[in-house]
């Protein structure tokens, strides 16, 4: 009877596992249903490097690279920014600060993590693009680079915890070791506990690039959404998430419209995929 | 033991909730309201006072853009569907192949103000100016009488019913079928405060939002229909007597021709107490014509 009872509740436990796998596999289907159906009439390289996106055109175009080089210049100036300052924080909380401090500025990173994009989206736009404006000269504030800083806000948290874990993880041995050979604090930091932390580092950067890469309302709040091909950060931007949220609620459904929302999903999925895999990679490998 | 009473709360929980939810899905009549974000506010405004006089009758309104109520009404999730622009052709095909005859009712009129910053001199254009603007024919203020500036133009965006509104009516100039296009330079702000924000921090900023958004803090351009034409600022009157060129109606669609307390609520809309909320929404009742 009890082995009986063990048996449901593994078998419960398995379908649980496969569940989750079910459910990437099904959002999957469903994405590449409704996303491929577009390339029936438009042909892919006119999707994907046409330089115009202008949906509700007679005829309309469906070229994503102007939205492409939006996200990827909005994800670029955040990681800029967030890397060192997410480092320089994990290595505080990690290494230098006291065990007192430590738990505070945990706390207060992790409290960062869970303010609603649409707050910092606010902020940015009533207090950040006034300053963005004004600092540069700018017609408008609402750019590339205003949205990079606020994402860079939103990215902070995730590589923060993930990187301080990778740099406590570092067995106490190799500091010591270091140490003992008459290295400073500071030369033990970047000469060993960096380099041992590596993998774990590099890993909270791609999670951290992929959060910025999936944000979509501080976006759509802050970067002016122009789908020009960008030449600067310091002009307006179109990412790829917030054409989805901008333009799903009023497309005909059906129409090529909603087939090419969907294509720009399954890129967007594709993306976050691929840098998921390479988290992955970087934190496997040290491991073997 | 612990993770057994662990399970047990939760079970009861579950029951409580399921419970909790079953009593909701029986109450007596829901009315689902879904659609245009321009309309939101005033069904909302409609569907409160409506439910205060008739109180066994509940609606839940929901935005989400025109599309997606009209969608909504051809899956048969919402009631109504709020709508800032006429159904589509393909829209009504859809419906008939899910065995919906789509009801069309005209609900209140929008008058579309051309706003600009306070400090911008300009103070009238006419409907092929701002197509120009719109387009990116025109990019800089001293073609049409202003500063040697650049014009930041703002625009509201494509899922707003707004936005086709004006793309068919000012850019193509009527021709809903026309080659114009907003230029890609055009931002796009995902809301009307947005709008009215960056209007008035942007001295060279030009947008569009409806009439009841406008705030002292910009300013209303006076728009003339044609060359030659006078030029007419934007108010409740000029909208209502249909001289200010820039208006269009806003709808509501219903599956089948409407019965019951889905009628009520309509005709309670186009009573004079439902027009008299349009009004004090900031949009324009109906009136005679």
């Amino acid at each position: 009877m009890r082995k009986f009872r063990e048996a449901i509740i593994e078998k419960t436990i398995l379908l649980n596992g496969f569940a989750c796998i079910l459910f990437v596999v099904l959002i999957f289907v469903f994405l590449a249903k409704d996303g491929l159906t577009l390339f029936r009439t438009i042909a892919i390289q006119d999707f994907l490097f046409g330089q115009i996106w202008s949906p509700l055109a007679e005829p309309p175009q469906f070229g994503i690279l102007p939205l492409f080089l939006g996200s990827l210049f909005v994800t670029v100036g955040a990681t800029v920014i967030s890397v060192p300052l997410g480092m320089a924080c994990a290595i505080f909380i990690g290494e230098i600060a006291p065990r007192w401090m430590r738990e505070v500025l945990k706390a207060g990173v992790e409290l960062l993590a869970a303010i609603p994009s649409i707050v910092i989206g606010f902020i940015g736009m009533t207090m950040l693009g006034p300053v963005v404006k004004s600092l540069f000269h700018l017609p408008t504030g609402l750019t590339a680079v205003t949205g990079s800083i606020a994402l860079a806000f939103m990215a902070i948290p995730t590589m923060v915890s993930i990187m301080e874990d990778a740099i406590t993880s570092v067995p106490r041995t190799y500091k010591e070791g270091s140490l003992a050979l008459g290295a400073t604090h500071w030369q033990t930091i970047y000469r060993v506990i960096i380099p041992a932390a590596s993998s774990g580092i590099v890993a909270a950067i791609m999670l951290g690039i992929g959060r910025v890469i999936g944000e979509t309302m501080a976006v759509m709040m802050l970067t002016g959404n122009a789908s020009v091909m960008p030449k600067t950060i310091l002009a307006p931007v179109r990412t790829m998430t917030a054409t989805i949220a901008a333009e799903m609620g009023e497309t005909v459904r059906g129409s090529e419209h909603y087939f090419a929302l969907f294509a720009i999903g399954l890129v967007l999925f594709g993306i976050t995929f691929l840098i998921n895999f390479l988290a992955d990679m970087a934190r496997h490998r040290k491991k073997k | 033991m612990k993770t057994d009473r662990l399970l047990k709360v939760m079970v009861v929980a579950f029951s409580l909730f399921c419970v909790g939810v079953l009593p909701v899905q029986a109450k007596e009549k829901m009315i689902q309201i879904k659609g245009s974000d321009t309309i939101v506010n005033l069904s909302q405004a409609w569907a409160e006072a409506f439910m205060t006089e008739n109180p066994q009758v509940s609606l839940a309104v929901t935005g989400g853009g025109s599309g997606t109520g009209i969608a909504a009404l051809i899956n048969g999730t919402t009631d109504i569907a709020n709508a800032s622009r006429k159904i589509k052709k393909k829209e009504l095909d859809d419906a008939q192949k899910s065995g919906y005859y789509p009801e069309e009712f005209k609900v209140a009129i929008d008058a579309l103000a051309v706003i600009v910053n306070p400090a911008n001199p300009v103070k009238e254009l006419t409907i092929d100016q701002l197509s120009g603007i719109f387009t990116g024919k025109i990019t800089n203020w001293n073609e049409v009488g202003g500063k040697n500036e650049k014009i930041l133009v703002l625009s509201r965006e494509r899922n707003s019913g707004t936005h086709v509104y004006f793309l068919e009516n000012v850019l193509r100039k009527g021709n809903e079928k026309g080659p114009e296009q907003f230029a890609p330079a055009v931002l796009m702000l995902p809301s009307s405060e947005a709008i009215i924000n960056e209007t008035s921090t942007s001295e060279s900023a030009i947008g569009y939002d409806g009439l009841g958004y406008v705030t002292p803090k910009v300013k209303t351009i006076a728009v003339a229909a044609k060359n030659g034409d006078p030029f007419i600022q934007p108010s409740k009157e000029t909208a209502t007597n249909r001289t200010y060129p820039i208006w269009r109606f806003l709808y509501m669609y219903t599956g089948f021709k409407p019965r019951g307390e889905i009628k009520a609520f309509i005709d309670f809309a186009l009573s004079k107490k439902g027009q008299k909320i349009v009004e004090e929404m900031g949009f324009v009742p109906l009136g005679e014509k």
